[in-house]
């Protein structure tokens, strides 16, 4: 072969001007029951933000001729397995992406049927925001009960009702507001702060990246237009500083003297703010200490927040390790082996009281047995059962657990990666449960007897 | 002035090299699968970030079919070296002579004797982890696929029964036998890699630059002329200026014509692309299920 370039490798061109990046990333997902057209959605945003290619167009043309009678079917963009294509559905969850100039979306599309509840909850434990799709000839169905109240329960800061199919009911604005107020009957009793209601159809891309003509009657954004500007900042915590350790970073390198001592603390930031020398507890040893460095691969910093990933270098020698969990003095955890939460149950074998699971909570997997089934949710009704036999799959129920060794924790409300845990079963290791933790009914003493100051 | 905001590279990163670091505290006996490949060259600054000034944790590890760009084996050998890891290249070739993978009457490919090659080096080493590059963005099946992957003990991917993935807990328990495959940039575009190696000034193989290279007609594509599959007297062989933008085998890694010299350029020629990455390589478009086959069989 010729190759008329040398062979050795170039330095990449830093000073060439490159184009502005996206200035952040929106996570959505998109939840409905089996045609509301949730995957006909993502194909239409897709299509309509030119964020497909032609290659994926093509093949979108080559499985119309073979199944689809010639017509185009946007939703085979996200059913990529054999199943799904073959039975029509969405089996499980598909992660799509795109961008605009303004930001980077990645969508995790979650199938409606209710067998897979378990699917929803993982594409949208770390969603910004979800859509709940509603067929606008149904109307509100249980399905969007269920939907509305699992973004609830996992605290999903914004939601956005899709009143697709609009075409198929004349656009009548008349309709669009009779859903709405079905919604908004039962939405003060559910924890969401911020509800956008957009007529739509999917099919047609009304209002889904352009302006539709057909709704003069209402003067909200496009679905993207709403996706582009909703305000996010905010969603991470900055209050009070939680580093679960991942990770002892020790070199053990002999030949250099600076690195043969280091000992530092690898792991995500999941709350708050860190400074070089300030106070920081390690629990479980209760032992306070000050932050001698914030190492990283581009030198130390000064502060770093979450969700950043550093390792920390602590002025004493103390007894850390994985599991582990650095705080700052303020806004304290707690620390208890009794544990109360909201789970919502994955697992075709149900959970009854009694049960032994492992229970990974941030970097940290202890044993748990579940002691007690205060109640499961009625998710159409919103109403709870009490002290229930069992929580079968895509249950919802508040539990009570006790673990083997203490584990160090915020309620679910207020942090999100130190208030959620999973249950994994013993033996087959599947993931059975999400855990959503209640606030702690004490935090940790700071007046603890220890300290080394 | 401290704003407490990532951009989405900064985020891409972070949750990159979270779970680089539960990989090192979940296995025992992980190893980071390195092709020197553009998305495994992310990853291998993503092990820096994450695990320096300590060693790397794991070995690098590279099935080699044995129709590698030559460039890219050298880049591959270079690049583990300068960062002080080990290296272990297992071989199709080999493995044939060893009777763990037949080739099939006919078969040039070696697109299919990577798996059992992969899977012999997994239980040569008793690895319970691979890290790998993959992306969802690069197709459908995986786009489906979990950051942690289980695989039972064939190494066999069960998508209708993927294990669920709740915030950033990741469940890594194994029984004996049972191997997970782990997805760092599983959330990243084709174009956040190259944004990547723009801001990190990464070195890349040669070949996703311009050059000028002999190559051959077929299936719709120019591929590079080689010895493996020489064009016969009536194929179309030219010499063109162009880049590869994404590395498989030699004999069916399609070439763009392209000016692009420099990373900048790439990153203007992808913001102007009208097909997706993998339309350029021949083993996806077999059949509209082709990757998910092939990891349902043990595949990366």
């Amino acid at each position: 072969m010729s190759v008329s370039q040398p062979t050795e490798l170039r330095q990449t061109n830093s000073e060439a001007p490159r184009p502005a990046l996206p200035v952040d990333i929106l996570r959505f997902n998109t939840c409905g029951s089996v045609d509301d057209g949730k995957s006909t959605l993502i194909g239409r945003l897709l299509y309509d933000s030119k964020s497909l290619m032609e290659d994926q167009i093509e093949a979108l043309e080559r499985s119309a001729d073979i199944t689809g009678g010639g017509q185009i079917n946007l939703a085979n963009l996200t059913d990529g397995l054999r199943a799904e294509r073959e039975q029509g559905i969405t089996i499980d969850v598909a992660y799509r992406y795109f961008a605009t100039p303004r930001r980077k979306f990645i969508i995790a599309d979650t199938p409606g049927h209710v067998q897979y509840t378990r699917n929803m909850v993982t594409g949208a434990s770390t969603a910004n925001l979800s859509i709940v799709l509603v067929d606008a000839r149904l109307g509100v169905i249980e399905q969007s009960r269920r939907h509305t109240a699992i973004a609830s329960l996992l605290r999903i800061p914004h939601l956005v009702v899709a009143v697709n199919k609009m075409d198929l009911v004349g656009w009548s604005e008349q309709r669009f507001l009779e859903i709405r107020a079905q919604f908004e009957e039962f939405l003060p009793r559910l924890d969401i702060k911020d509800v956008k209601f957009i007529p739509l159809s999917a099919l047609n891309g009304d209002n889904v990246v352009d302006p539709s003509p057909h709704t003069p009657w209402y003067s909200g954004p496009t679905l993207l237009g709403h996706l582009e500007t909703v305000h996010i900042a905010s969603d991470w915590n900055l209050q009070g500083f939680r580093l679960p350790v991942q990770w002892v970073n020790r070199p053990n390198n002999p030949k250099n003297p600076e690195l043969h001592d280091f000992r530092g603390f690898s792991g995500q930031i999941a709350g708050g703010i860190v400074r070089t020398g300030q106070k920081v507890i390690a629990l479980p040893a209760g032992i306070v200490t000050t932050v001698k460095q914030i190492w990283t691969y581009d030198g130390p910093v000064q502060e770093a927040f979450c969700p950043q990933s550093v390792t920390v270098v602590l002025e004493h020698d103390v007894d850390v390790s994985r599991g582990s969990m650095l705080i700052g003095p303020d806004h304290l955890p707690g620390a208890s082996n009794e544990l109360h939460a909201e789970v919502c149950w994955m697992h075709p074998r149900g959970l009854q009281a009694g049960r032994k699971y492992f229970l990974k909570h941030t970097t940290h997997t202890v044993q748990a047995v579940v002691t007690e089934l205060v109640h499961k949710l009625n998710v159409s009704t919103l109403e709870t059962e009490a002290a229930p036999a069992e929580l079968n799959v895509n249950d919802i129920g508040e539990i009570k657990l006790r673990t083997s060794k203490p584990i160090v924790f915020d309620g679910y409300g207020i942090n999100r990666l130190t208030g959620s845990f999973i249950l994994i079963e013993q033996g087959t290791n599947a993931t059975v449960a999400a855990g959503m933790l209640m606030p702690p009914r004490e935090v940790v003493k700071s007046e603890h007897g220890d300290y080394v100051i | 002035m401290q704003s407490y905001h990532l951009d989405h590279l900064q985020h891409l990163e972070t949750e990159a090299i979270h779970i680089m670091r539960e990989v090192a505290g979940e296995f025992e006996r992980p190893a980071l699968l390195f092709s020197g490949g553009k998305d495994s060259i992310c990853l291998l600054r993503l092990a820096e970030k994450a695990f320096r000034p300590a060693d790397i944790p794991m070995p690098f590890l590279n099935v080699d079919t044995g129709h590698h760009f030559p460039e890219l084996n050298e880049f591959r050998d270079r690049r583990a070296k300068e960062l002080g890891g080990k290296l272990i290249v297992r071989k199709v070739e080999d493995a044939i002579a060893q009777g763990i993978a037949v080739p099939a009457p006919g078969e040039v490919s070696r697109n299919r004797l990577q798996i059992p090659t992969l899977l012999a080096a997994i239980e040569e080493f008793r690895f319970d982890c691979c890290i790998g590059g993959a992306r969802r963005d690069e197709e459908k099946a995986r786009a489906k696929e979990r950051f942690f992957s289980f695989r039972d003990s064939f190494g066999q991917w069960d998508p209708k029964n993927q294990r669920p993935e709740i915030w950033n807990l990741y469940n890594g328990r194994l029984n004996p036998g049972e191997n997970m495959r782990v997805f760092p940039l599983s959330n990243w575009t084709e174009m956040d890699v190259w944004e990547y190696i723009q801001r990190e000034k990464l070195e890349v193989p040669s070949i996703y630059f311009s050059h000028t290279r002999k190559a051959v007609r077929r299936g719709g594509q120019w591929l590079p002329v080689s010895d493996i599959v020489p064009p016969k007297p009536n194929e179309d062989v030219r010499e063109l200026v162009v880049r590869v933008r994404t590395i498989g085998d030699i004999i069916s890694t399609g070439l763009v014509e392209s000016p692009a010299t420099t990373t900048a350029d790439i990153i203007a020629e992808i913001a102007a692309a009208r097909v997706t990455e993998r339309g350029s390589r021949a083993d996806d478009k077999s059949s509209e299920a082709a990757m998910e086959d092939r990891k349902k069989a043990g595949y990366f």
